[in-house]
């Protein structure tokens, strides 16, 4: 990832920041410019929580070169508290005893580095609870 | 006055035994718990470091104190393994709590005791009132050399401390650092692993600055031993702690709630500060508590803490420190504890 465009998205992969539509009350993660729903440009800048449901998951046991070292590792698409739905890796669990509907954290983590000489990208992730 | 105004720690959830360490250089598991006093020590995961357990630590202590991050003014992080050699952790820390822009920052160094400096720093800069709160870290991935006896100990943790003068739960009464330039244990540039000076760490060095460092802040607040509900020390394994605490007059019940220890290792800058953090889980309004802390090079701060009443409503909202060391853990083998550290060579890493 380019570092301009790892700045870029600091504010929602570090805070989960969100928009909140002022018009309908639509959230948008990452933020936008225009609501899908009601084609408004005001928002509210939300952070979401950091709590949520697992729905569904993949296991990567073939990963791409950045994340050898970490398969095998489970990635999912997560439901937090406002209805939002995130797509994260699941760390610090066992894979073999993950489950749909299974509660589930986000914490911060490193996702990658550049080799060990460049910079450390760092978002979310989910821990189940 | 002046005190912490909320708190919490992160301790990862991956463990080691000494046993799977020992067996691995073919030394005597037993003789090595006996003589360290230390049966397990936590392990960072592979996607963690000193920022991302430092902005969980941090997160916990906002949302138990109820704190608006937009006023934290200084976020000052205390660690022996800044992710960076040159870049900032405090400037992350403080983008992913959300105290960024309106926010003072430094990453403090030396060896365990950056995080005790980076509370002394903070409580000061609190009652110099030039900050209304101010955070300060503690918290380390630390490294022994593969064989090493540091291997046995060395691990990870982070506890944060948000200073304040409105309501804090546990008001500073008295600081007191001693210093003096001790080599019993270094890094040099681009050394992967640190070094020390076997035997020497412990006499002129360990017990040196922590006994003087806890026998002059007694002197100078009129208290003893007895005075204190509890006393914790640095603790780069699970027996100085235990001889310092009893050569100053402490009893085994003062000193085993903040002696961590013998079951997550020497969390380095996280030491002292996240026995802290286990004392205050369960301190009752009124109690004392001694903490002097101790890094290598070396030196010791010293604080004097008293317990508020307001403790109670803020302790409710935060993970114990206690239960998160005895909770969910993940045991590794030896393997798989190189492979988490980096301690391999592939063509991956
Ligand atoms: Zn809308």
């Amino acid at each position: 990832m380019a570092i301009p465009e790892y700045w870029r998205e600091i504010k929602h992969r570090y805070k989960l920041e969100a928009g909140k539509c002022k018009s309908c009350g639509y959230i948008v993660f990452p933020m936008r410019l225009i609501c899908p729903k009601c084609q408004n440009q005001d928002f509210d800048s939300i952070n979401l929580s950091r709590e949520g449901t697992l729905i569904t998951y993949s296991v990567i046991r073939v990963a791409s070169s950045r994340f050898v070292n970490q398969a095998p590792f489970a990635v999912g698409i997560v439901e937090l508290k406002e209805g939002v739905r995130i797509l994260s890796q699941i760390t610090d669990c066992n894979i073999n005893e993950l489950k749909s509907g299974m509660k589930m954290q986000v914490e911060f983590r490193r996702i990658f580095d550049d080799g060990s000489s460049g910079v450390i990208n760092y978002g979310y992730k989910c821990v189940p609870m | 006055m002046t005190g912490i105004v909320s708190y919490a720690s992160y301790v990862p959830r991956y463990r080691i035994k000494v046993e799977d360490i020992a067996a691995q250089w073919g030394f005597d598991a037993t003789v090595i718990k006996k003589g360290l006093f230390v049966q397990e020590k936590s392990v960072p995961a592979p996607d963690q470091d000193t920022i991302t357990m430092s902005v969980e630590a941090a997160r916990r202590a906002v949302f138990g104190g109820g704190i608006d991050p937009e006023t934290i003014q200084a976020v000052y992080v205390g660690s022996e393994s800044h992710p960076y050699a040159v870049k900032p952790t405090g400037t992350t820390v403080a983008e992913a709590i959300g105290a960024t822009p309106d926010a003072h920052c430094a990453d403090f160094e030396f060896a365990c005791k950056a995080g005790s400096e980076a509370m002394f720093v903070t409580l000061n800069m609190v009652e110099a009132q030039q900050m209304s709160y101010a955070l300060a870290i503690g918290a380390d991935t630390s490294q022994g050399a593969p064989g090493d006896a540091l291997e046995y100990t060395a691990s990870a943790g982070a506890a944060a401390f948000i200073m304040g003068k409105e309501q804090p739960v546990a008001e500073c009464l008295e600081t007191y650092s001693h210093m003096s330039d001790t080599p019993d244990f270094w890094r040099r540039e681009h050394e992967f692993y640190p070094q020390h000076a076997g035997r020497f760490t412990g006499e002129p060095a360990y017990f040196k600055h922590v006994l003087n460092c806890a026998n002059f802040i007694m002197k100078k607040t009129g208290l003893q031993a007895s005075d204190f509900g509890y006393a914790v020390f640095h603790q780069p394994n699970g027996k100085f702690p235990l001889r310092a605490g009893k050569k100053l007059g402490f009893t085994e019940d003062q000193l085993k709630q903040g002696l961590l220890c013998p079951y997550i290792g020497n969390t380095y800058s996280g030491s002292s500060p996240l026995g802290l953090a286990a004392v205050l889980d369960v301190a009752k309004p009124g109690d004392l508590i001694l903490m002097v802390s101790y890094g290598s090079g070396a030196g010791s701060d010293g604080f004097v803490w008293r317990v508020t009443k307001d403790i109670e409503k803020m302790r409710k909202k935060i993970l114990y420190t206690w239960d998160q060391i005895h909770g969910e853990k993940f045991y590794l083998d030896y393997g798989q504890y190189a492979k988490f550290r980096g301690k391999i060579r592939s063509n991956a890493s």
